[in-house]
């Protein structure tokens, strides 16, 4: 217990470039001048370095819990829910399908087309958008309302944002209780596949349908690699440095896998028949192991592919998959 | 006294020797390092033979592939520059590979699956890249007959630039809608990828690249007479609108089975045929298979260099013809002028 608890430290550190701070007291130089605000948006990149490679903060913090919160991200939006501040949700992104009662709240866009007018129409008093939407963010500037970025990273940069979204909606305590319990989890599952055996794993999230062609898998980084690596699994790709490798399938066979992960969303195609079928479709590649022993395992999830509170959930059914 | 033809025989003969050296030797190449011994011992069951697997599923089907793919452009680009009468003409200059590359958008971004009988030849995404290059052929040709009796190679051009205008914006449309992940898988369709993992694949399209090598085998005398203009072509007895006919169906069925298999891969057929002319004259009877076999060992080696420059990672094919053949290219045109 005492070790694992250890592995989970040392990978908080180790991961934490990949972090992005959204904490509103973090050491970035505070914006002042409102003729500097579309300055900033231009010079993000510039921001991010001098704040030690972590992404743009916040533009204004109030001391009053918001009341109106837009989120236009899937894994925000469950955090927003999980730590007990959802009726202050009045808007969330196109993709956004969990918890159950989002489907009742107005729809606001999403990464490429977020809805500006609709989200200035709601009047929030917080949003919750993606460091890449620089548009937004000048726009939101101008209207002088409060917002948060965020960027995707790791198991780290869950736990981390689980955290800061509690203490910026109002509910401190619940945040750090849930990332408590999600550290919690992990660290209890990672003691369960202490001492197995880690098998050498290829995790694909995309391929041309029908085929063993374009296959993306994830590398060394990343929240997927870190799902398998905490559910005591060896990703065969952790050497390449970069979320998304397009792995030609000579690099696959070399690397032989002992097992084969595909994590889908389920969809209106992707139903249990059509995970079946994509077993037959590895035959095509006979020599894997993976192949061999039947170790091929299409995960339709959402959870799989949300990186948000259901984490834990999410490694523990690869764990299970992986240590049956 | 050797005629002009004969004395360029050798060349063809060395641009097919370059073609099967290259499919023979790609295999040998890859990011991996096998056994080749290892490889053909028919002792070792396939199925638990990694180095036979990786030489016949992972490389000699890519090697095969580009081949077949780099043939087809490069001869399907000499009978677009003939017919076209334009130099700067390509395969996809009459709008076949964009209408390819929108088939292959829907495909991948409405997940669209096709009967079992199907797909067993020909899985979804070339599959529909197949059936919308087709589609865009019916539709220039429809539009150059609309206006007159034969073929017009004006209107043939500006259908064509049209529709690849009109066909991109689709594909920009079909994106907007996408969602992120396919999206991206689409982009990188679009930068080719020779990975066909299966035998199958080429088998599909086979029948279509072989139908089109026969009409250019007819078309090679035919495209001679065709260079010096239609009326002198006509004066000297050609069936000019026949001609121009099967030169354009031929070279559209081609060009849209070789998208379907590895996608638009670019600049292959337009500097390999210029190349070629510039080495052996301007004869179709040398230039059209000199070109196809120079083109098959181009895009042999170009596919050797994306799957082992930057390995275990894939560099999309298309990339790496650009890069070679766009400066290859202007430099050619400083020095002819």
């Amino acid at each position: 217990m005492g070790s694992a608890r250890t592995a989970l430290g040392s990978r908080l550190s180790t991961s934490r470039d990949a972090v992005v701070r959204r904490d509103s007291t973090a050491p970035c130089p505070p914006r002042t001048a409102h003729r500097t605000a579309r300055l900033l948006a231009l010079a993000l990149v510039a921001l991010a370095a001098s704040c030690g490679g972590q992404a743009p903060a916040v533009s204004t913090s109030s001391d009053a819990a918001p009341a109106r919160i837009v989120s236009l991200i899937p894994a925000v939006t469950e955090t927003i829910y999980a730590v007990g501040a959802g009726d202050a949700v009045i808007g969330v992104g196109t993709f956004d399908t969990y918890p159950p009662e989002v489907a009742s709240v107005a729809r606001v866009g999403g990464l490429l087309d977020p809805d500006t007018e609709r989200i200035l129409a709601l009047r929030p008093d917080l949003v919750f958008l993606y460091g890449s939407q620089t548009d937004l963010v000048a726009q939101l500037e101008r209207a002088g309302i409060p917002y948060q970025t965020y960027r995707h990273g790791g198991i780290a940069g869950i736990v981390e944002t689980t955290r800061s979204i509690g203490r910026r909606v109002g509910h401190a305590e619940r945040g750090d209780a849930l990332a408590d319990a999600i550290e919690r989890d992990l660290a209890a599952i990672r003691a369960r596949v202490t001492g197995r055996a880690r098998p050498r794993t290829l995790i694909v999230f995309g391929r041309e349908e029908g085929q063993l062609r374009g296959i993306y898998a994830s590398g060394g980084t990343g929240f997927i690699h870190d799902m398998v690596d905490a559910a005591g699994g060896e990703n065969i790709f952790a050497d390449v440095v970069q979320e998304a490798v397009q792995a030609s399938l000579e690099s696959i066979l070399a690397r032989a896998p002992e097992v084969i992960l595909e994590f889908r969303a389920p969809g209106a195609t992707r139903t249990e028949t059509w995970a079946a079928q994509q077993m037959d479709i590895w035959r095509g590649a006979p020599s894997l192991p993976a192949v061999r022993n039947g170790r091929v395992h299409v995960l339709l999830d959402q959870r799989l592919v949300v990186p948000g509170p259901r984490v834990a959930g999410a490694v523990d059914l690869i764990a299970r998959t992986l240590h049956p | 006294m050797t005629s002009p033809l004969a004395s360029r025989l050798p060349f063809v003969a060395g641009a097919f020797a370059a073609l099967i050296v290259a499919v023979l030797v790609a295999p040998l190449i890859g990011s991996s390092s096998i056994n080749l011994a290892r490889a053909f011992d028919a002792s070792v069951p396939f199925d638990r033979n990694v180095d036979a697997q990786i030489f016949f599923i992972a490389r000699l089907p890519r090697a095969l592939a580009a081949a077949l793919v780099g043939a087809s452009l490069a001869a399907a680009g000499v009978v677009f520059q003939a017919l076209l009468r334009n130099p700067l003409a390509t395969p996809y200059t009459l709008g076949v590979s964009t209408g390819a590359s929108l088939g292959a958008m829907l495909a991948i971004t409405f997940g669209w699956t096709l009967p079992s009988v199907i797909t067993w030849a020909l899985p979804p995404v070339p599959a529909a890249a197949l059936a919308g290059a087709m589609g865009s052929v019916l539709i220039v040709y429809w539009l150059a007959r609309a206006r007159s009796a034969g073929l017009s190679t004006t209107v043939l051009l500006l259908a064509g630039v049209t529709l690849n205008s009109f066909f991109s914006a689709l594909i920009l449309f079909v994106q907007y809608i996408g969602n992120f992940a396919d999206v991206y898988r689409a982009m990188r369709w679009l930068m080719g990828n020779l990975d066909v993992s299966t035998y199958r694949q080429l088998v599909a399209p086979l029948p279509f690249i072989a139908l089109a090598a026969v009409a250019f085998a007819w078309l090679a005398k035919p495209l001679n007479l065709l260079a010096a203009g239609t009326s002198a072509a006509e004066a000297r007895g050609l069936d000019v609108q026949r001609a121009q006919r099967i030169a354009f169906f031929s070279a559209s069925v081609i060009t849209g089975a070789a998208v379907s298999i590895g996608g638009p891969i670019g600049f292959v057929g337009i500097i390999v045929p210029h190349l070629v002319r510039l080495v052996a004259g301007a004869d179709h009877r040398i230039v059209l298979p000199a070109s196809a076999c120079i083109g098959g060992a181009f895009l042999v080696v170009c596919d050797v260099i994306a799957r082992t420059l930057l390995a275990p990672v894939e560099l999309p094919v298309g990339i790496v013809t650009a890069v070679i053949g766009g400066p290859f290219f202007l430099w050619l045109l400083i020095r002819r002028s």
